[in-house]
């Protein structure tokens, strides 16, 4: 049996206070799961806290063991002036092209900071995902796409998308993707299952 | 004009002067990375304020320098502040520190105005294994630093994520930036070492298509500007410091007419 990639168990999660929780579910390789809730339900805390970026209040989170992580936040940090390619991100990222929507390349040649909203959220999810992360935290990653950017988003987060070589195909073939978002039926679209959150 | 280029006389304080214009611009690309390039500014103060405070009991500028600027690194990190804020109160404690010292020492304002100005000319063996060791430094420890602190300002999560120990870059590269503005700053002076980090990088960071191009504009626009500056200095019998500022200043205005792709919306 493979082990889980994640286990929260019973998690109350905050900052300094309670926000969300208690909750508990298992990632298991493979899987993409969806986080849905109302706005404020604590989504985006949960993601926080197994990211350790927010306090467990109670219950415990457990990892695989060295399980490596890709945190992609709500707000990706965009600088006003930032000189580096699009492939050049992907290069510090530790992340392949091979895959890549043919949408998404034109943005390779291009500096970061003169791509769109949309163009700059699709490359920081497919950074995410086609590094080599075991488990991939996308928090709200419909912001700022447009429906044909949303299609291409629903296309990266099929599964087996990209494989640029055998060690990245491996990490890829257990990978889970843990996904936030307010939008149940874009969840729906890429997950195996959809947990909903409900605040304290 | 060229001749003057390799006019003995002048061979120590021109290789001082190329090797810290290579160096500088390169790591203000990193510092304008992490917004934090009033931290050249802030450092420079303070290895104004202990190079003359070293001169004062018998320590080379260079050395002196060194000291303040470190001990400003070091404290930045220990307090673990981040921005420019603490590099405002250093500009502020190394000018008033600057002052009191050159008014209430033998050696007077005219050796703190010339710390601000630059001594490249009295460069001899001592700025030279300086600026030579700060060269060596920068190019071997970039290459190492540069991506992890591209990652660390694109991904600022990575590291508590993964649970990766923290600050071990930016500990190096604060005491890479500190290093290198008392070198500067003990040589071509306070403002002239502030606007070798500053206006290359601002340059590149403005016209450059990519990191790669950033890094050369930067090598580019600093050691060309040194150069023409230098150069210029001599033929016309104009202090260093302020003509090195004004040609780069010089540069950034043909680089602000350079139209620039906008943000789609």
């Amino acid at each position: 049996m493979t082990p889980a990639l994640l286990r929260v168990e019973e998690l109350v999660a905050g900052y300094g206070k309670p926000v969300v929780g208690p909750v508990s579910l298992t990632l298991e390789p493979g899987e993409v799961v969806g986080l849905w809730g109302a706005n404020g339900s604590g989504k985006s805390t949960l993601l926080n806290a197994i990211a350790e970026q927010a306090d467990i209040l109670s219950g415990r989170i457990r990892r695989a063991p060295a399980l490596t992580l890709a945190y992609q936040a709500q707000h990706p940090v965009r600088l006003a002036t930032l000189p580096l390619t699009g492939a050049e991100f992907l290069r510090y990222a530790d992340a392949s092209s091979t895959g890549m929507p043919a949408a998404l390349q034109r943005g390779l040649r291009r500096r970061i900071d003169r791509l769109s909203g949309g163009e700059y959220q699709l490359l920081c999810v497919w950074a995410a995902l086609a590094g080599h992360a075991e488990l991939v935290l996308l928090d709200e990653p419909t912001n700022n796409l447009d429906p044909e950017r949303e299609t291409l988003l629903v296309e990266m987060l099929a599964p087996g998308r990209a494989a640029p070589g055998v060690a990245v195909r491996a990490t890829r073939a257990r990978r889970a993707v843990l996904v936030v978002s307010h939008t149940r039926a874009f969840l729906e679209r890429v997950c195996s299952r959809v947990i909903e959150i409900t605040g304290c | 004009m060229l001749a003057l280029l390799f006019d003995p006389l002048f061979r120590l304080p021109l290789i001082t002067g190329v090797l810290i214009a290579l160096s500088l611009p390169l790591i203000g690309a990193l510092l304008m990375l992490r917004e934090e390039w009033l931290a050249a500014f802030g450092l420079a103060h303070l290895a104004a304020a202990s190079a003359l405070l070293g001169l004062a009991i018998g320590i080379p500028a260079v050395l002196g320098g060194l000291l303040g600027a470190v001990a400003g690194g070091a404290f930045k990190f220990l307090t673990q502040a981040r921005g420019n804020l603490v590099y405002g109160f250093m500009v502020l404690l190394g000018w008033s520190a600057l002052g009191l010292i050159a008014a209430n020492t033998t050696l007077g304002a005219a050796l703190g105005h010339a710390l601000i100005e630059g001594q490249l000319y009295f460069a001899g063996l001592l700025e030279v294994a300086a600026a030579a060791l700060l060269a060596v430094i920068t190019l071997i420890m970039l290459p190492r630093l540069m991506p992890a602190l591209i990652r660390a300002r694109l991904f600022p999560t990575h590291e508590l994520a993964n649970r990766l120990p923290r600050h071990r870059w930016h500990l190096r590269f604060d005491l890479l930036a500190a290093l290198a503005m008392a070198i500067g700053t003990a040589t071509i002076g306070l403002m002239g070492a502030f606007a070798l980090v500053l206006v290359p990088a601002w340059i590149a960071f403005r016209v450059a298509p990519g990191w790669r191009w950033t890094l050369a504009l930067c090598a580019l626009c600093g050691c060309g500007g040194y150069l023409l500056a230098y150069l210029l200095a001599l033929r016309l019998d104009q202090p260093f410091g302020p003509l090195l500022v004004a040609v780069l200043l010089g540069f950034a205005a043909l680089a602000a007419a350079v139209p620039c792709a906008r943000r789609p919306l």
